[in-house]
């Protein structure tokens, strides 16, 4: 058994370089929506010490000093990067786990072990030649320790990019879990963390060898798998489709300050409308709706607040006329005037499947199949003519929308559009 | 129809354009085109003799990309490489899975830049030549590095 987890190196950062050569070898780092806050740092800013999340505005002088480039994210660019690069990997092996936009476990049984080492050699050349991107390659015998594997592929120069963890000596894999703190495991979080130093574990290595039944009790059966991963023994399998997601939020900051409900209100309902576009597409329904609305917490000058509020549908829904309504009695509840609102976000919950729904009692079947025949239609004028095309009054009317995402430094759609095709310079 | 070279559909994507964590292979992500396999339209039952001579129709995609991933299409400025026909405003298809081998025409990074030129190894020296005598040929030397970005494989110029 081995299974093999492979990542980006700084993976925004990674995609801009492809198009921007000019960008090597300097400090780069990628902003959130709005140009927020830091969400990739180029090896040279890692180096000046920045940590990620740092809001750029604390970065101005340092960013002066050093020269630092700021780049808007542009998710159009790296989800068809990250969409090449999977195809890549998938060559690779037939079981393939794309866990999140830039990595991905593969699963490498049938190897020969003496070709592990080799083919994650030949896995990296191929991504860095075809897409120009540098990958780490980490393989182990579960998906816990091929997490690690990686982690030290990548932070030790002698592995050259790709660790085999079962080839290390047993004295340097014990020496390598005692120096990584516990927070490196795969699955343990924050909260964890902090637990877990209570008890006195500190450190990888404390963890593997604490006992698994005892720390099932303390903690959980997720904890209890993470230990045995640790020793070697697979308990989590690969999935070879993701589940439906339990929970579709669509959020964003605005652009600018937002204060009146009815601008506010417009945004609530273009999120509902998107996320529940996100909850037809995987034949899910939902049967309640939270909405929250906060201020910047930044600005620590001024009145702050952050409302949420959950409205729980009387039968679950794929309709995004109900949803606009359940989320404008959450607005109307939690509105309060004379705020600069920074956000807004709309969650969808409980959802399930819609093939498993029950009868609505109060609802004629006929209305219900008029509803849906809506629904599929307003998604197939929307897939046909561009998303955005037909929709809802409320969401707004106005192009572009003045609380609209700030981007003012994004590149780009290099690889997605003809008007944006990245540029040769023959001179 | 509808058929972009390297085509990301929205239903792949999400609403975001955010990467949908589907593992399936990239195939998804190919914008199906629809194609005929019957010319006519069997009204009483009678096939018409020309159904059996219908063939798929002309894919460009498939003609003019042999490896998805990897290709990329660039658009260029200026006037270096006129003789081997690329001019300015043209747009060009670069496939990075390919060697650049001496004799092929690549895109090159060179000064931050991205270029094009003919790729020439003679004797033990790498050669950047221009297709047009107005402009000089870089030739690096033994040690000087050179980012070959990709190996230009087609021309789409309009006519």
């Amino acid at each position: 058994m081995a299974i093999a987890l492979v990542d980006a190196n700084n993976f925004y950062v990674s995609c801009e370089r492809v198009f921007r050569p000019d960008l090597e070898g300097r400090p780069v780092v990628v902003l959130s929506n709005n140009d927020g806050c830091v969400v990739a740092r180029s090896a040279e800013v890692k180096a000046l010490g920045v940590v990620m999340g740092t809001p750029w505005f604390h970065l101005q002088k340092l960013a002066k000093r050093e020269g630092i480039i700021a780049l808007s994210s542009n998710y159009t660019l790296y989800a068809d990067m990250s969409n090449r690069m999977m195809g890549i990997l998938s060559s690779f092996s037939p079981i393939q786990e794309v866990y999140s936009i830039d990595e991905c476990f593969l699963d490498l049984r049938g190897f020969a072990q003496d070709r592990l080492s080799h083919m994650g050699q030949a896995a990296r050349q191929k991504v860095r030649q075809w897409v120009g991107l540098p990958v780490g390659v980490g393989i182990a015998a579960t998906k816990t320790l091929a997490k690690l594997a990686n982690h030290v592929a990548k932070k030790m120069p002698e592995y050259a990019g790709v660790c085999v963890w079962d080839e290390l000596p047993e004295g340097d894999q014990q020496r390598l879990l005692q120096q990584l703190p516990v927070s490196e495991v795969w699955g343990v979080g924050r909260q964890w963390t902090t637990r877990l130093q209570e008890t006195g574990i500190q450190t990888v290595w404390d963890l593997r060898q604490a006992d698994p039944a005892l720390m099932r009790k303390r903690f959980s059966l997720l904890m209890e798998r993470s230990i045995r991963e640790l020793r070697g023994e697979p308990c989590i399998a690969m999935v070879d489709i993701p589940p439906p997601r339990q929970e579709i939020q669509s959020s964003r900051s605005f652009g600018r300050t937002v204060t009146s409900a009815e601008e506010l209100g417009e945004a609530i309902s273009l999120y509902t409308v998107r996320a529940a576009i996100k909850l037809r597409r995987q034949g899910s329904v939902a049967g309640a709706l939270r909405v929250f609305i906060h201020t910047n917490p930044f600005q620590v000058h001024l009145p702050q607040y952050h409302a949420t509020r959950t409205v729980a549908l009387n039968h679950p829904s794929q309709d995004t006329r109900v949803f606009l309504q359940a989320g404008r009695i959450a607005l109307v509840d939690m509105y309060r005037s004379g705020l600069a609102y920074a956000k807004a976000g709309v969650h969808l919950l409980e959802i399930t499947s819609a093939d498993a729904l029950q009868a609505d009692l109060f609802t004629s079947a006929e209305d219900e199949a008029r509803a849906n025949q809506l629904m599929i239609t307003l998604d197939r004028v929307n897939a046909r003519f561009g998303s955005g095309t037909l929709q809802p009054g409320v969401a707004g009317l106005q192009e572009p929308r003045g609380w609209a995402m700030k981007r003012g430094n994004k590149s780009p759609a290099y690889t997605t559009r003809w008007a944006d095709l990245a540029r040769a310079k023959l001179e | 129809m509808h058929c972009d070279p390297i085509p990301v559909s929205q239903d792949a994507l999400g609403a975001k354009g955010m990467m949908a964590t589907s593992p399936q292979p990239v195939g998804g992500y190919h914008r199906a085109c629809t194609l005929p396999f019957m010319v006519s339209r069997i009204a009483a039952g009678f096939p018409s003799p020309a159904d059996d001579y219908v063939e798929k129709q002309i894919d460009l995609n498939t003609h003019l990309i042999q490896h998805r991933e990897a290709t990329f299409i660039l658009r260029v400025t200026g006037w270096s490489m006129r003789d081997a026909g690329i001019f300015d405003g043209d747009e060009i298809i670069v496939d990075r899975a390919i060697t650049p081998v001496d004799g092929k025409i690549v895109v090159a990074a060179i000064n931050g830049d991205l270029t094009v030129k003919r790729l020439r190894r003679i004797g033990n020296a790498v050669h950047l030549v221009a297709e047009n005598p107005e402009f000089p040929a870089i030739i690096l030397k033994e040690g000087e590095e050179l980012c070959i970005w990709g190996v230009v494989t087609r021309v789409l110029h309009r006519v």
